[in-house]
């Protein structure tokens, strides 16, 4: 993975030092709220509903097993002893005083970690596919454009006050495992007919109150390009995009307004202006960067058989391995979801064992789902089992990948002030609900997402079964969508009709799941059976008088 | 009644305002009546509390209990963690924020 070199470690350290400086300010009383809120924001620091909350970024979701056991650490000494993995494969810590957050920092930037940019409008933290590098689908490893993108966008200068807070996400296979189309720029590294790797660019997606599946404005940019021609997009965003409303200052609205091919015609005339700055780096940068993604030493002659005489073992491999590029390796994805728990929460024991286990067993790698799990990238098949059974005895062995019980929930009103609704007791009732293994596996692939606002952090809009909470006249109430998916096949969900409370949502959604099972055809998933069948017979089910 | 919240500068705590301090509980806050806004302007140009905001609260018996779910849940804590709420042994305190 990526290491810091000096310029890195200088410009993180001396942003330690800055906020220190700035937190002194505001606890002295020299800085009011309002001149200290834009620089705690900067660094990731928010005040939510119980304490300051401090989002740690993950660049495109890889972590080594230090990082991790730095981020347990944190856990424990500052916070209330657990972390919890976001959608945009970050970490959030929920209980930090603010007289601690530079002392935090201070620890992040040992271990080359901050929180820079998790927070205002600017471009975030890259995103990009949790199998990078090791996946058998893949056209190269998307880690290396994604690292490129990190660098740039970095205190880019112009761009840190942009309308809107700016998502980026990379892949480069044709699964789509990062919700891709649904950012403000997707990217899919493709080779061409030429056999050269270049970047699709789609443009103008995004969830939210307004969801909208991102456009192709471009079908290859060479790596030679690629910053000039994402700067050029952004140009485009920064002139035109709309300041006078917050809910229509995220770029999906200027495409939706001007069309994509007035969008496109003015970033390929503003993108040839750019291109004469010498912005994009020399090759031997980027061969630098990607020199640091090499794959780990995998051995050559590693058996490519498992035992699956424990049946519990067998269930967890067909549930949660995938296939690896590299013969007798692969890629196991730990479920932060067990029946009644919490989407994403990992306390600090937990992350110390999964730690030790990627030292162990996956050349010392980890990385973090938007799904909210974890995932040993390169793991022999040899040692599989040794894996499961720490995993297994640390409560963290659940077969559910992609299952219903896999769930994905935003913290919500327990701990979130812009929600409008809890997530996670709707999460944990529907998983208890759901909580026998073979009745998940009958269901097969059901990719259920829960939010507790219109921000969508929760991605219902792209859930096979999305759920979004509102506050009806000072009571929760849960609206059901059907047919979303933030894969390759993306599409967003249409919302069923009227909302329901917390039990009426959880008996809702297993009317819904009776009808899947009942009308099926051989092969299908629930959101192929939804395609197929269109709303009105799950209508019928959801709304039926008993 | 009114009362008034607001989080602590330098740890966040959710804190209540009592009548001359601030509070981390609920049950000693007071009536604000119309001096809520002023009272807010005065202890945040104080840098003794962070954003605070007048609320509307029932009187009960046990003390006022926040109209609203959002300022139920700041009063106690996380509804799925009762371990870290501020009465993680009553049994009882979940249902008087549902």
């Amino acid at each position: 993975m990526y290491r810091y070199d000096q310029y890195d470690q200088a410009i993180v350290d001396a942003r330690v030092a800055e906020f220190r400086d700035q937190v002194e300010r505001r606890l002295s009383g020299a800085l009011s709220e309002d001149q200290f809120k834009p620089l705690r924001l900067m660094n990731g620091l928010y005040l939510q509903l119980h304490a300051y909350m401090l989002r740690v970024a993950i660049p495109y979701g890889t972590l080594n097993s230090a990082q991790l056991r730095v981020l347990a650490d944190i856990a424990r000494r500052y916070d209330r002893g657990y972390g919890h993995f976001t959608t945009r494969q970050n970490l959030q810590y929920n209980w930090i005083q603010l007289k601690d957050a530079p002392d935090i920092l201070a620890e992040l930037a040992k271990v080359e970690m901050h929180a820079i940019q998790t927070s205002g409008n600017c471009i975030r933290n890259i995103s990009s596919d949790q199998y990078a590098g090791a996946a058998a689908d893949e056209v190269t490893d998307p880690r290396p454009w994604a690292e490129l993108l990190r660098q740039w966008s970095t205190f880019h200068p112009e761009f840190s006050y942009l309308p809107r807070k700016f998502k980026i996400a990379v892949i480069a296979a044709p699964k789509d495992r990062a919700a891709m189309r649904l950012h403000d720029i997707g990217i899919e590294i493709v080779r061409n007919a030429d056999g050269q790797q270049g970047a699709r660019i789609f443009v103008g997606g995004g969830m939210g109150r307004t969801p909208m599946i991102a456009h192709e404005v471009r079908d290859f940019v060479g790596i030679d390009d690629l910053l000039s021609y994402l700067e050029a997009c952004l140009r485009v965003y920064n002139r035109f995009g709309r300041r006078d409303n917050i809910y229509k200052a995220r770029i999906k609205i200027l495409l939706h307004e001007i069309g994509v091919d007035a969008y496109r015609e003015q970033v390929e005339e503003e993108f040839l202006a750019v291109k004469q700055l010498g912005l994009d780096p020399p090759k031997a940068e980027f061969d630098r960067i990607a020199a640091f993604f090499a794959d780990p030493p995998f051995q050559a002659d590693a058996p490519d058989t498992i035992d699956r005489s424990d049946p519990a073992f067998a269930l967890w491999l067909d549930q949660n391995l995938a296939a690896h590029k590299q013969p007798g390796y692969a890629i196991a994805t730990i479920s932060l979801k067990p029946a009644g728990g919490i989407p994403g929460d990992a306390t600090a024991e937990q992350m110390e064992l999964i730690a030790d286990l990627a030292e162990r067993y996956s050349f010392d790698e980890l990385r973090v789902t938007h799904a909210q799990n974890l995932v040993l990238p390169h793991v022999r098949k040899a040692d599989l089992y040794a894996v499961w059974q720490a995993l297994d005895g640390a409560g963290l062995a659940e077969a559910n990948l992609d299952l219903i019980g896999d769930i994905i929930a935003c913290p919500g009103l327990d701990y979130c002030s812009l929600a409008n609704a809890r997530s996670i007791p709707l999460a944990q009732k529907i998983s208890n609900r759901f909580a026998d293994p073979e009745r998940q596996r009958d269901l097969g692939e059901l990719k259920l997402k829960i939010s507790g606002c219109i921000n969508a952090c929760g991605h219902h809009h792209a859930g096979h079964i999305g759920i979004l909470g509102v506050d009806r006249k000072g009571t929760e109430n849960y609206q059901l969508l059907l047919g979303g998916s933030g894969a390759e096949d993306v599409s967003l969900g249409r919302i069923t009709g009227p909302g329901f409370d917390e039990d009426g949502v959880v008996d809702a959604i297993e009317r819904v799941t009776d009808l899947y099972k009942a009308r099926r055809e051989p092969g299908e998933r629930f959101v192929d059976t939804y395609r197929r069948l269109g709303m009105e017979p799950f209508k019928e089910v959801i709304y039926a008088r008993p | 009644m009114k009362i008034l919240t607001g989080n602590d500068l330098p740890t966040g705590d959710v804190v209540w305002w009592t009548g001359s301090d601030w509070s981390r509980h609920v049950e000693d806050a007071v009536d604000v009546g119309e001096d809520g806004e002023r009272l807010a302007r005065e202890e945040e140009a104080a840098r003794r509390v962070n954003v605070p905001y007048v609320i509307d609260a029932e009187a009960t018996e046990g003390g006022p209990r926040p109209a609203h779910i959002k300022d139920r849940i700041r009063a106690l804590g996380p509804t799925v963690r009762a371990d870290l709420t501020l009465k993680p042994a009553d049994p009882a305190a979940g249902s008087w924020v549902i």
